[in-house]
């Protein structure tokens, strides 16, 4: 059965593939999309997501390549070094503006080594404890942080993790220093979250639904403008009183800056086929997230949230005195 | 009775054409792989996740499992015939089994390696079926304190890994956690011994590291004269265990299953330190500990059974809990996601097709590999009889292959290149590489636990001995201390750690 799925689908790939060859020369070999991280990661299953589809649309294999290290600066930087062909793209997560100011040796420009693509995805993220943390709801979570600031823990998955930064946002909005302990990665942190050694984290959506879900962790509100479906009764942190905190862990794509704008806008074209194609909204809402709208899966939309990212981050960064270098 | 009816759905599951296929693809990958030097089943298993869209999700899933128990099979073959091990579960395999393959015993190491693998990975399995909830409980109550105690109690006893001088094991210890300290410190991301390179943020690659200091110094070792490069292939006396063979590798196999079963459901490193552990016990119990290091039959067995038990119950808390034990259980959950399951504590109730069938589908799988692998030895060990100047250059290509597709960075390939050179000097001066190995994996996990601890005491240096199981840890390294420096049985210590060379 698996088979003739298989054969089918190569038969669409190749009718396409002869009907956009006609339309235009590029792309016209296979391209490559470096994800800076590992395989396997939030970050990498939203690249293969998207890139299979795209492939699609594209008449051209998109080839998936982890290059892993560095908070992601290594795979930019690759990247960024990269002939400005078109061949060679980038998918990279929020990590993209924070590297900015986090890093203060990098090789790389991240605002003005690139030429943007589109914004691909914005992933929620919740503020969660363990499960037998005292406050019943999010305004008294905050108060109940602030009182015992002295006893409280906050986990997070690394310095400019996701979880990092909105652990760096929660700290600004509680206005008390609480101690943060650094894990090597989400899986971990999660696990003694679940396991009641740590009280608190924020981390995204991707990693956090299925346990709140089965009752493992306490999730308290999401860092989302409005609610989200997979949790009605969750409250935004707007509502809870803290519009600060608000935070979404954004994917772009990007290629190297130079590359020819007919290429850019061909492959923008390509990620706004990708991310109208419902297979893909399915699988992100499983995620607890959604495909960027096309007005945003844009050269434009994604160089204004890069440049604005830049900006709101380098003071957060700056006063919490955390660099990664 | 619950437990009867799910293993009949998973089976019913796994035993469909369809899975079986995939399930037996899983495990051929995963063997060969786990043959070539340097590819592990990390790397591709992320190769392969592309072609995982295509299958259904149970499908998909029954072959990654396949390809990483296969890989553990198939690591210990390259440990034994060539001194070169894959994972770092496989290092310890190295030890005894390449000996024995020196002495013209790689058939006889190469099926107890089967055999117990097979043993342990039934076993596990089962252990799983039955316990998984219930030991998933026991992984949570694992807080940094309980780590950091039991990681000591890890290097104190590392150092009977060595068969030669104590003080030699003991640098090589530290050696390793010198070198594991290299990158970006997790607390403060200040860089440490990266020289400036960002290549070396994120620290040394193992795989690297150990092609190195195993496979590379050995290479180099046995360049030096014909009279070595020959030895492997001129006596093959033995292809399979016997009679005698088997009664001893019995009780190893039994505890060593023990042991890698207990470790391997601790996320991050547990797995990691069951094959050392079980080496660590059989040396110590055994009548004749002269032997190991020099191709003892229970240095095989032991870590054997325990790396493959480890393997299977590593699955405990990515199937109850939806978390990743390691880069391969992490892997796996990306390719759920991907198939639309978002792994989490439900999936047991939620997807029993899924959950069960995995877990009928390790046990079908290990039926598979060691019916593959025992008639497969024979071909093995023939590969020993291809002229060494042959054989060598196809081993440096095919780890440089490996150790470049972990991550795509050169930087690791300069790695394994030093790491040779470092390795051949190390055997110049009779030190051994496995206790440099131990450090080198333990150390990190040493170092983070001991400060996270420590922050979450709010540096009360009290909370490693208030904690009833990071107590228990502590007095049993106590205990290893003591056997190894009190003076009335400093003879027997003797007998244990040295020999005449």
């Amino acid at each position: 059965m698996a088979f003739t799925t298989m054969r089918a689908g190569l038969a669409v790939a190749a009718t396409l593939m002869a009907t956009t060859a006609l339309a235009q020369d590029y792309p016209d070999r296979s391209i490559t999309m470096v994800v800076p991280f590992a395989a396997g990661g939030p970050t990498d299953t939203v690249a293969r997501l998207v890139a299979e589809r795209m492939s699609a649309d594209l008449g051209q294999q998109i080839i998936v390549e982890n290059v892993g290290g560095a908070g992601g600066t290594l795979g930019a930087g690759q990247v960024a070094a990269a002939e400005a062909d078109g061949y060679t793209v980038l998918l990279h997560h929020i990590g993209m503006a924070t590297s900015a100011t986090l890093y203060r040796n990098l090789a790389y420009s991240p605002a003005d080594g690139f030429a943007p693509v589109g914004l691909v995805t914005e992933v929620p993220m919740t503020i969660v404890a363990r499960k037998d943390l005292e406050p019943a709801d999010f305004p008294a979570l905050m108060a109940y942080v602030k009182e015992n600031a002295d006893t409280i823990t906050m986990a997070n998955a690394g310095i400019g993790a996701a979880s990092h930064l909105c652990g760096m946002l929660f700290m600004q909005a509680v206005d008390a220093p609480i101690v943060t302990v650094p894990y090597k990665g989400t899986g971990p942190a999660m696990t003694e979250l679940i396991g009641g050694q740590i009280d608190l984290m924020c981390d995204q959506t991707t990693n956090t639904t299925e346990q709140i879900k089965g009752g493992t962790i306490k999730g308290y509100a999401v860092t989302t403008p409005a609610r989200l479906d997979i949790f009605p009764d969750m409250p935004t942190v707007a509502e809870g009183g803290f519009p600060g905190l608000e935070v979404s862990v954004w994917h772009g794509l990007y290629a190297p800056a130079g590359t020819p704008p007919e290429a850019v806008d061909r492959l923008a074209t390509a990620l706004q086929a990708a991310l109208a194609d419902p297979g893909i909204a399915t699988k992100l809402a499983e995620l607890g997230t959604a495909p960027s709208p096309a007005a945003d899966a844009t050269p434009a939309a994604l160089k204004a949230k890069l440049d604005g990212e830049i900006a709101r981050w380098k003071p957060i960064i700056e006063a919490a005195g955390v660099y990664a270098d | 009775m619950d437990l009867i009816s799910n293993l009949g759905l998973g089976f019913a599951t796994a035993a469909s054409p369809e899975n079986l296929f995939f399930c037996l693809i899983g495990v051929i990958l995963g063997t060969l792989i786990g043959v070539l030097p340097g590819i592990g089943a990390t790397a591709t298993i992320a190769m392969l996740l592309p072609i995982t869209f295509q299958l259904e999700p149970v499908s998909s899933l029954i072959m990654l499992a396949g390809i990483y128990y296969g890989a553990q099979y198939g690591g210990s073959t390259t440990a034994i015939l060539i001194n070169m091990p894959g994972e770092s579960s496989s290092a310890v395999t190295a030890i005894d089994g390449y000996q024995m393959a020196r002495k013209g015993k790689a058939g006889t190491a190469l099926a107890v390696a089967a055999l117990g693998s097979f043993f342990a990975g039934s076993v596990a399995t089962l252990l799983v079926a039955l316990f998984a909830p219930p030991l998933t409980v026991v992984a949570l109550k694992f807080g940094a304190a309980e780590y950091f105690s039991l990681m000591m109690l890890g290097l104190v006893s590392a150092i009977a890994l060595a068969h030669g001088s104590i003080l030699k094991a003991l640098a090589m210890v530290v050696l390793g956690l010198l070198l594991g300290l290299v990158g970006d410190d997790l607390y403060t991301g200040t860089p440490r011994f990266t020289f400036g390179m960002p290549e070396f943020a994120g620290g040394l690659n193992f795989v690297a590291l150990a092609v190195g200091v195993f496979g590379i110094a050995e290479i180099l070792r046995n360049l030096e004269g014909e009279q070595d490069r020959t030895v492997l292939g001129t006596r093959l006396a033995g292809l399979f265990p016997s009679r005698a063979d088997l009664k001893r590798m019995v009780a190893p196999m039994f505890r060593g299953t023990a042991i890698g079963s207990v470790l391997g459901i601790l996320p991050g490193g547990g797995a990691v330190l069951a094959s050392f552990a079980s080496y660590t016990v059989e040396k110590r119990i055994s009548k004749t500990p002269e032997e190991f290091g020099h191709g003892a039959i229970e240095g095989v067995a032991g870590p054997e059974s325990a790396n493959n038990a480890g393997a299977q119950t590593s699955f405990i808390p990515l199937l109850t809990l939806g978390i990743p034990a390691n880069p391969v259980m992490a892997l796996m959950i990306g390719a759920m996601i991907i198939q639309g399951i978002v792994p989490g504590p439900n999936v047991a109730s939620e997807q029993p097709e899924l959950f069960w069938g995995i877990i009928a589908s390790m046990w079908i799988g290990n039926l598979m590999l060691v019916v593959l692998n025992l008639p497969l030895i024979g071909l093995w060990v023939k590969l020993l009889k291809v002229p060494y100047h042959i054989l060598f250059p196809i081993i440096m290509a095919m780890c440089s292959i490996g150790v470049y597709s972990v991550n795509s960075n050169v930087y690791d390939l300069f790695t394994v290149a030093f790491f040779g050179l470092l390795g051949y000097g190390l055997i110049k001066l009779r030190c051994e590489p496995a206790p440099l190995l131990l450090g080198f994996v333990l150390g990190p996990m040493l170092e983070e636990n001991l400060r996270r601890a420590m922050i979450l005491g709010r540096g009360d240096p009290t909370v490693f001995v208030t904690r009833p199981i990071s107590l228990l840890l502590l007095l049993l390294m106590v205990a290893v201390l003591v056997v190894v420096t009190l003076p009335s049985i400093r003879k027997k210590r003797d007998e244990v750690f040295t020999e005449a060379e």
